[in-house]
């Protein structure tokens, strides 16, 4: 593995790690905008936005750029979270050069009337698509609840109502703020040339306009409580249950990591155990989510209306436990290797080097390579886990439930 | 494309197939077990035994309990998967290659020496009912299982996971039935790819597997399919529709001809349907076609989801553009299909856990695994004359046509 850094005048970054053992080259512009750079009035407008990218530009015709992208036979997407919005290409290393091309351009979109119109009405229809998947619509009431007050409250989707009233002005001035060449990482993993990269980089982003954007990112206080949306004809109880945790930047990222495993992976964890396998729930699991100043412990289950109220009870046990007894040397252990093989796994693929080395580099500024990644889980002890704990317990601060209950009689 | 790709094969004397393709750029091992145990063996009545089973048969095998089982898998940092198909039980799984033997000889308690024990039946079953609760939530899943039901006979049509009157029914005694008269070295199939050394391999499979008893085969019942046209009312914002048509199976000589049609229609952003719908209309957010296929007969299913007000023009448009796909092609969307093909194949060459159920997958269907140079001739032999005589010969018509939501459609299928 080599790594590769560098850095146009206009501020664009380039970071890019080179594996000759693979036959193909992912990429990816990684831009650092989000729901939490929204306004209540442009509510929904960066993933709005990420769809209008694919709708062309003066020199590509939406058409052409779904065309191309499929004559070089890219597997390609876009993504939009609270925080960054990712556009990514897997290709074979010969079309490179067209696909950095395609990539770089797209991400200047036209915006035209029309194509703004027709788009916003697959956007309504994703939004409607997610109103019928209780799991998004929990993640999202949760997420509401806990950040109420504090930027990463803002819905991704938007609604029907700011969606419906965005008007293609307001996208444009939003895009002209967020796309500047100081807020977009470019990165690159697999098998490609360093030399060329730069090159193609200089050619197809150095006219990009220079320039970045702060992000207020204080660390959010979260004052919690209880939310129920009565969803009658619902099988199933939905909850979510939140709690603070490290940022992004925080040096027991990696214990929140394993922690997570640890209370509530899919598989051998304590929730696991005391939920999913005895039949109280379908699901059970915990994760940490982290963000800019900010992180959060999420805690999904889902399972009969009935057990509900048993369930919190045992995820409070649960929590109780950990938060007073820590964890074991053996789940530590087991820990580490479920993660270090999930780590070598997902880092054979550039696309998944790629996830990882984009992420690295906008929330940190850091390259980590697989063999970082693994020396840092094998090094995490029992005494971070203590003090993670110490300084972040697991806590049932907000929850967030969809499903035939009308109320958690106070176990909120 | 690689001209060096291995592939063994090795058939045991009791009937197991184990297939190895060793992979030398990877540090990770990836396996493939199909279990001849799937639901079209269920008992009448009873759907959703290999369901149960396939959660059942971890809890306990050799000489660990369910929790030691775990444990062990845990710590082999096995990333694991089983499930019930149609025909097989499947576990799969990825680590790093030197955990592999030690993951195998779980895997050989597990599908040999289950423990069954009645004390975990009841979280094994209230397991199967609650993925069947959350499928009724989410009825994107569900119509397509449901689609299935109505487009292929019974028992091949019907929902693995089983049915909730079904798994309430059924007993320890009855699933460990199926256990003992499912799970056969015979038709199991075996398949591994990874940093992996063969001639080890044969060896330790041998071991491990070799004494696996044979048993007969055991039989199935056919049954009627569902009607062609349905609804199944449901309280949501969105119309969930359905469509699915013949076509031909994986072992079809024409089967790579059915792959191009369907990928001309859903075979990326640029292909006709996510273009007509989505991109001209704004008619939905989610809309593609795929083919699916048994062994013996093949589908080509379609889905959209999308806003009750507009769900009859999805409806409308989306038939319009299966029918007219006969009308002809043209060259470069052939070209599309062959380019998004070749990628796919190489950077298959990536993954030891595409390649584990890759070649598992094959040996069902072909009885032998097909290389990905040979797949990639075939395609590129590919010409939109073979295309357009394909879809002549397997037209879309004869709709099983079924919707989700508030309310039903009509469907119209006049001259287009």
């Amino acid at each position: 593995m080599e790594f590769h850094e560098t850095r146009l005048k206009n501020g664009l970054q380039i970071v890019a790690e080179r594996s000759t053992s693979v036959q193909s080259v992912a990429l990816g512009f990684f831009v650092r905008t989000g729901a939490r750079d929204e306004t209540s009035a442009i509510s929904g407008v960066s993933h709005f936005l990420e769809h209008m990218v694919f709708k062309g530009t003066g020199r590509h015709s939406a058409d052409d750029v779904n065309r191309i992208f499929d004559e070089v036979g890219a597997k390609y997407n876009a993504s939009t979270s609270e925080e960054l919005t990712l556009f990514y290409a897997a290709i074979l290393p010969e079309y490179l050069p067209a696909t950095l091309d395609l990539l770089a351009d797209i991400i200047y979109p036209a915006l035209r009337q029309e194509d703004f119109d027709m788009e916003k009405k697959v956007i309504l229809e994703e939004i409607g698509m997610y109103d019928d998947q209780p799991t998004f619509t929990v993640y999202e009431k949760a997420m509401q609840a806990h950040f109420a007050g504090h930027p990463l409250s803002y819905s991704i989707l938007g609604t029907n109502d700011s969606v419906g009233g965005l008007t293609a002005d307001q996208m444009r001035a939003y895009h002209q703020a967020r796309y500047t060449a100081g807020n977009i990482v470019l990165a690159v993993a697999g098998n490609f040339d360093w030399g060329e990269i730069q090159r193609l980089a200089e050619q197809h982003c150095g006219g990009w306009p220079a320039g970045a954007t702060e992000r207020q990112a204080d660390e959010a206080r979260p004052t919690g409580g209880a939310t129920v949306l009565a969803k009658p004809n619902s099988m199933q109880q939905h909850v979510m249950l939140l709690s603070p945790a490290p940022a992004a930047d925080h040096p027991l990222r990696f214990a929140a990591e394993l922690l997570s495993v640890i209370v509530g992976d899919d598989t051998g964890s304590r929730m696991y155990w005391d939920l999913v396998d005895p039949g109280h729930a379908e699901t059970a699991e915990l994760g940490y989510n982290e963000f800019d100043g900010s992180g959060a412990f999420l805690c999904y289950f889902g399972c009969l209306p009935e057990e509900t109220l048993n369930n919190l009870d045992r995820v409070q046990r649960i929590y109780d436990d950990v938060n007073r007894g820590g964890v074991s040397r053996e789940e530590l252990v087991q820990a580490q290797n479920k993660v270090a093989s999930r780590i070598v796994l997902r880092g054979e693929r550039p696309m998944g080097r790629l996830s990882s080395l984009g992420h690295n580099w906008i929330y940190r500024r850091e390259y980590r390579s697989v063999a970082d990644d693994l020396k840092t889980v094998q090094s995490v002890t029992l005494d971070e886990i203590r003090q993670l704990l110490d300084i972040y317990p697991l806590t049932r601060l907000t929850t967030a439930t969809i499903g035939p209950l009308e109320s958690l009689n106070g176990h909120g | 494309m690689p001209q060096d790709q291995q592939i063994h094969a090795h058939t045991f004397p009791n009937g197991l197939t184990l297939l190895i393709e060793p992979m030398a750029e990877v540090q990770s091992a990836a396996f493939t077990l199909m279990v001849p145990a799937g639901s079209i063996y269920d008992p009448p009545g009873g759907e959703g035994c290999a369901a149960i089973l396939s959660d059942w048969i971890t809890r306990g095998a050799g000489p660990r309990d369910s929790m030691q089982l775990t444990n062990a898998l845990d710590n082999l940092g096995v990333q694991r998967n089983e499930g019930a198909g149609s025909h097989h039980l499947s576990f799969s799984g990825a680590t790093l290659a030197e955990h592999l033997p030690a993951a195998l000889r779980l895997y050989a308690d597990i599908v040999q020496r289950p423990h069954l024990p009645d004390d975990q039946f009841a979280a094994a079953q209230a397991g199967v009912e609650q993925t069947l609760h959350a499928i009724e939530d989410e009825p994107r899943q569900k119509v397509m299982l449901e689609l299935r039901r109505r487009c292929y006979d019974a028992p091949w049509g019907l929902p693995s996971e089983g049915t909730l009157e079904g798994v309430a029914g059924l007993t320890p005694n009855v699933v460990r039935a199926h256990f003992e008269r499912c799970s056969r070295p015979r038709e199991a199939i075996l398949g591994i790819a990874g940093h992996v050394e063969p001639r080890q391999l044969v060896e330790l499979v041998g071991e491990i597997f070799g004494g696996w008893r044979e048993a007969p085969e055991p039989t199935w019942k056919s049954g009627p399919r569902g009607p062609a046209r349905d609804h199944i009312h449901h309280d949501s914002t969105q119309t969930q529709i359905g469509v699915a048509y013949d076509s031909v199976p994986y072992c079809d000589d024409g089967y790579y001809a059915a792959w191009a049609a369907v990928g001309v229609l859903s075979g990326g952003m640029s292909s006709r349907l996510f273009t007509e719908v989505r991109e001209r209309r704004g008619l939905c957010y989610s809309v593609y076609a795929s083919l699916n296929s048994l062994r013996d007969q093949g589908r080509v299913l379609c889905y959209a989801g999308t806003t009750v007000e507009r769900a009859q023009e999805t409806l409308d448009v989306t038939l319009a553009e299966l029918m007219r796909l006969g009308d002809g092609i043209e060259e470069s969307e052939l070209d599309r299909c062959k380019a998004r093909a070749k990628s796919s194949l190489i950077m298959q060459q990536e993954s030891s856990s595409s390649r584990a159920s890759s070649m598992a997958r094959d040996w069902y269907h072909l009885g032998r695994v097909a290389t990905l140079e040979e797949v990639r001739r075939k395609i590129e032999m590919l010409t939109v004359p073979i295309l357009l005589d394909h879809i002549h010969a397997h037209p879309a018509r004869d709709f099983t046509i079924l919707t989700v939501g508030p309310e039903p459609l009509e469907v119209h299928l006049g001259v287009s």
